[in-house]
């Protein structure tokens, strides 16, 4: 059998976590549960933000997980693929906004 | 897909297989507890019937449409059709016992030769709540199905229609190439005679299935979302929208089983099982009835031949105090009518 680090049959074990540390656990998803709820801002629009997140942070748990969770919802492919979008244009962003601070030393060294 | 699994003699159209499959693999070794397991962990085994309040009558498996997801594998190669004689039983029944809904299923009900007589038959008893399940598209379909708005106006029909999303690509991808704007055009003609406008009497109601291996989310959000979409871009209104999980049979568990998707989708509806929804599920207050007059706890154990526990099988010995009393029959699929907040087909249960 190929060996992957990443098996997605590992996402529905996630829970299992408490076994190591039943209190750390069961605080972490409490406050999980709590952060998803309807808010001032919608679940439907926490959903997506996570997609957007799981992509810059490159989980493919969460990915497969928020992929699922916007199918549920009605979120449809175009709104998924514009929210990967914002997250690669902040990502890209961070990196080209330090391009000021390369700019500034070059000319702070150049005379 | 244009044709049944049965016109193409797929093995998922034989009962058998299918129960073969919900029985065996994580079932049987353990890994899944099975329904009966799970009913008996929360003292709800044998599960009983309250009452019988709902006659869900399938006219026949005929279909204009084969939507990929169908539980009754139904389409226009599909000859099976309720006679006149089998509605008589049914009508014989509605006046002597405590049903008070009728609801109409199929294929398309509508396709049945004696459907507006049986409607009419019916009517004139005074049936409550009167639930005909039309696929939109029928109304289109032919110049004979022109008027069925009309027609169901006239009857005060209860209109309960299915559209898996308010876009066109998801609903096409489950229901055929075009389906979206018949759909919306039947909509729109429907709202013309009066269902589903603000004050009117006539009920229109929309069906949502996930249009693919997920279960369905919030039924209050996808009916904000729906009602918000249709009004804008189409000016169409309904009153309630059903949210209802896509069980494992027939054409869904053959796509389940065909896409790698059926260990996960089956291990999704076990997590979230939820014990309030057991004592709602419709075969709790519904007797199905097939085209041949055979009675099943529900449309979906229609579609698997489990006929109901008890001695009379059929409508023409249709016995509503031996039914009260009868064990209801179950197995893997059920867990799809438990799952989250309940399914059933008047939607969530919890």
């Amino acid at each position: 059998m190929e060996k992957t680090y990443y098996n997605p049959a590992d996402l529905k074990k996630f829970g299992k976590i408490s076994d190591w540390n039943e209190e750390l656990a069961a605080k972490f998803f409490d406050y999980y549960g709590k952060v998803f709820e309807e808010g001032n801002l919608t679940a439907r629009e926490k959903s997506l933000i996570a997609l957007a997140v799981a992509h810059t942070i490159q989980c493919p748990y969460c990915i497969d997980a928020y992929t699922g969770d916007g199918l549920k919802r009605g979120i449809t492919k175009e709104e998924m693929m514009e929210a990967l979008h914002v997250a690669a244009a902040i990502r890209g962003g961070a990196s080209l906004v330090h391009g000021v601070q390369m700019m500034n030393k070059y000319d702070k060294l150049s005379m | 897909m244009l044709k049944s699994l049965q016109a193409t003699k797929n093995p998922f159209s034989k009962t058998e297989k299918q129960l073969e499959i919900l029985s065996n693999g994580f079932f049987k070794d353990g890994s899944l507890p099975t329904f009966a397991t799970k009913l008996k962990e929360i003292s709800q085994f044998p599960l009983q019937p309250n009452k019988i309040e709902i006659l869900q009558i399938n006219v026949g498996y005929m279909c204009n449409q084969v939507c990929a997801h169908c539980h009754v594998d139904a389409g226009p190669d599909r000859k099976e059709i309720m006679t006149i004689e089998t509605m008589n039983q049914i009508l014989n029944v509605l006046q002597r016992t405590s049903v008070d809904t009728l609801d109409l299923t199929g294929g398309a009900p509508e396709m049945n030769p004696n459907f507006r007589w049986f409607v009419e038959e019916a009517s004139k008893l005074g049936v409550k709540d009167f639930i005909v399940r039309s696929n939109l598209t029928i109304i289109l379909a032919n110049k004979k199905f022109h008027d069925l708005p009309e027609f169901f106006a006239k009857h005060k029909i209860h209109v309960v229609s299915s559209l898996p999303f308010y876009k066109r690509e998801k609903t096409d991808k489950q229901r055929g190439d075009g389906v979206f704007d018949k759909s919306i055009k039947a909509l729109q003609m429907l709202n013309n005679v009066g269902y589903g406008v603000e004050g009117s009497q006539l009920k229109l109601d929309l069906v949502y299935n996930p249009s693919g291996a997920f279960l369905p989310s919030d039924q209050i959000a996808l009916e904000k979302d729906f009602k918000k979409a249709l009004k804008e871009d189409f000016n169409i209104g309904f009153n309630n929208l059903f949210a209802i999980t896509n069980l494992p049979i027939s054409r869904f568990l053959d796509y389940l089983i065909a896409s790698n998707n059926y260990e996960d989708y089956m291990y999704a509806l076990v997590e979230a099982f939820n014990p309030k929804a057991v004592q709602n599920v419709m075969c709790t207050n519904t007797i199905s009835v097939s085209w041949d007059g055979f009675l099943y706890d529900c449309d979906f154990n229609q579609m698997l031949g489990l006929k109901v526990n008890s001695k009379e099988k059929h409508i023409s010995e249709f016995n509503e105090s031996a039914l009260k009393n009868r064990d209801i029959v179950i197995s893997q699929h059920c867990y799809g009518c438990t799952a989250g907040a309940g399914s059933s087909c008047q939607g969530t249960v919890v």
